[in-house]
């Protein structure tokens, strides 16, 4: 066990690696941070000091070393569009990222496991038929477009709610929720239905295929042999072994969600870390760029991470397989 | 002779199990025709569309934001409605399906391009090569696709400048959702090219001494090829998607030849002021084309699995 944790670990920490190798380049071999810090009259001189002070004449391990070193403190310099501190920037933005994020994913389970299942027990009535074909659909519409439609609908054409922005939040300490207020909960409807809507259709399915599969097999008829009740084989025996699977791939989602919050933060105008980037892409804003990469990579390590050693410890398999191959 | 040798053969086609079940299943059967229009409009949208809504002469801003033919104060030389320059949105619609097919389409075959050749030298030559290639694509498939399109597009815009942008936008789009779409191609070319370096037939090739290379793209590539072209297909949709994306979030294909997630975007900026078909025609034209093809590609990998027949 512990040589598999370690083993992750050490794995996890060279993706890190990787990807701030990746933020270090854009840094270094993009534009140039010395002309774009001191603007255009600077003299040779006073570039030659700055180059000096931010340790630019450093050889090329060192800077990165020091680069990896501010990167773990949480400090990537000035944003260059607007002048402020990069870990300020991302940290007021975090709170209505990971709200939105968290929302969209207990709706895709709240609404998806039930469908799942439905579909699977009663595969062939008509409303298993509408659910699978709004499920296609779902699959198939691409994100940005289920929300310039649902703003339509509910905002522009039925005036119900709005199509922009947080609506009023409280601040609890650093932290501001939108949770607290009518109008913050208003807000949040229609982008958490819009990112959600990819990963609720992911979990029907997967239930509902996992459900089918369990469903034949000889520990569910023998439950039915021993004259169980269709509510306990359904949901006790049945469900409760897709539910791991299940996890496993909604945990591996959360950080796609969070990365997707992109697109949705976009399309509502939500003051979040996607749009953040999404502004910083087009202005060329190389430190807010590389900084949400390496935050986006932490959140993506740390996850991969936890649900590998939630399923070594779920599954009894995976032990086995690991003790007889000798790792 | 000849004539029936033909119709024998497209006897054979018809009773084939593929065509069989392509004939039973009439969503497929709309989803082709779909496509088919679809092709067809963007393909020949030069001589098809009413108008051209590149040419400034043509362009009148008096007729701006024209509601589309059905609705009080449309004109019927515009069936879909004008957008905010007085471009006829059916003749943009077309040009920018055109724009999407393109990009989406040699995408996909650049991504299999390099995705199919880093299988193939993984799989073939093992070793240190393989770990790094095959690592390489353990860390980038842990990113979803966009992000990587997004970050490639992102570091093109600073290192080209202003007015080289707009012109290397199309290029950057394909390269970026190319880079972002490799990995899937190569892990799977990298797994039949494992099974089948070992069957007698390439240990044979190697006998008489034939070149590596000619092994892997002449003897080996043909039999890995089958699952990459089901990908390939699925993919179109999804790269046609990530297109859209890219553009609607304003790092795709610039305004001046606009694709159809250009046009969603600039018409998002209407919807509020009532002008809803600026976005909605474009929308609509894009779900049937991306639900078509994934239709398609839905069909044909079940009719290709030979365990669902």
């Amino acid at each position: 066990m512990l040589a598999f944790i370690i083993r992750r670990v050490m794995q996890s920490a060279a993706v890190m690696l990787t990807v701030a190798f990746v933020a270090f380049g854009l840094f270094n071999f993009v534009g140039d941070p010395v002309a774009s810090m001191l603007g255009q009259d600077a003299t040779p001189d006073d570039r030659a000091r700055l180059r000096a002070d931010l340790g630019l004449d450093d050889p090329f391990y060192k800077q990165f070393a020091s680069f990896v070193g501010n990167a773990v403190k949480g400090e990537f310099g000035l944003s260059l569009r607007q002048g402020r501190k990069v870990s300020t920037l991302l940290k007021e933005r975090m709170p209505a990222t990971l709200e939105l994020s968290f929302t969209a994913a207990i709706l895709a389970l709240v609404l998806g496991i039930p469908m799942g299942v439905y579909t699977a027990l009663r595969r062939n009535s008509w409303f298993s038929q509408v659910l699978l074909t709004i499920s296609l659909v779902g699959v198939s519409l691409p994100t940005f477009l289920i929300g310039i439609y649902l703003i339509l609908i509910f905002a522009v054409l039925l005036g119900w709610l709005p199509s922009f922005g947080r609506g009023d939040v409280t601040a609890l300490g650093w932290w501001t929720t939108g949770y607290l207020t009518q109008s913050g909960l208003k807000a949040i409807i229609l982008p958490s239905i819009t990112l959600s809507l990819f990963v609720m259709t992911l979990v029907m399915r997967l239930v509902r295929s996992e459900m089918l599969e369990v469903l034949r097999t000889d520990y569910i008829k023998f439950a039915r042999a021993r004259g169980l009740t269709d509510r306990s084989v359904h949901f006790g025996h049945a469900l409760m072994n897709t539910l791991v699977p299940v996890i496993t791939i909604v945990g591996l989602q959360l950080g796609g969600i969070i990365a997707f919050a992109i697109i949705t933060e976009t399309v509502f105008q939500w003051p979040g870390m996607g749009l953040l980037f999404i502004q910083a892409v087009q202005f060329a804003d190389i430190p807010v760029m590389a900084a949400y990469l390496c935050l986006i990579a932490l959140i993506f390590v740390i996850i991969n991470l936890i649900v590998d050693l939630l399923y070594y410890a779920v599954d009894p398999r995976l032990r086995i397989d690991r003790a007889t191959t000798g790792h | 002779m000849a004539s029936v040798r033909i119709l024998g053969r497209f006897q054979d086609a018809w009773d084939s199990d593929v065509a069989h079940s392509f004939r039973n299943s009439p969503i497929t059967i709309v989803a082709a025709i779909a496509l088919a229009i679809c092709l067809i409009a963007a393909g020949f949208a030069p001589w098809l569309a009413p108008h051209n809504p590149f040419d400034l002469k043509t362009l009148n801003l008096l007729d701006a934001l024209t509601p589309p033919a059905w609705i009080q104060g449309g004109k019927a030389m515009f069936p879909l409605g004008t957008d905010d320059q007085g471009r006829d949105l059916l003749s943009a619609i077309m040009f920018g399906s055109r724009v999407s097919l393109v990009v989406g389409l040699v995408s996909v075959f650049f991504a299999m391009l390099i995705g199919v050749s880093l299988g193939l030298l993984a799989g073939y030559a093992g070793g240190k090569t393989e770990a790094f290639i095959m690592r390489v694509a353990d860390v980038q498939l842990s990113f979803p696709a966009i992000l990587i399109a997004l970050l490639i597009s992102g570091v093109a815009r600073a290192a080209f400048p202003g007015e080289a942008q707009d012109q290397l936008a199309i290029v950057v789009l394909v390269i970026a959702i190319s880079l972002a779409n490799w990995v899937q191609y190569a892990r799977t070319v990298r797994g039949s090219t494992l099974v089948e370096k070992n069957k007698e037939y390439v240990q044979a090739a190697r006998v008489i001494g034939i070149h590596p290379v000619a092994i892997m793209f002449k003897h080996v590539l043909p039999n890995a090829l089958g699952p990459v072209l089901v990908l390939a297909t699925i993919n179109i949709a999804t790269a046609i998607i990530t297109e859209a994306t890219l553009s609607f979030l304003g790092v795709g294909v610039p305004p001046t030849e606009p694709s159809l997630g250009t046009l969603i975007r600039v018409g998002n900026d209407f919807m509020f002021s009532g002008e809803w078909w600026v976005t909605v025609f474009p929308g609509s034209a894009l779900v049937v084309m991306v639900l078509s093809v994934n239709l398609l590609g839905d069909w044909l990998r079940d009719a290709l699995n030979p365990k669902l027949r």
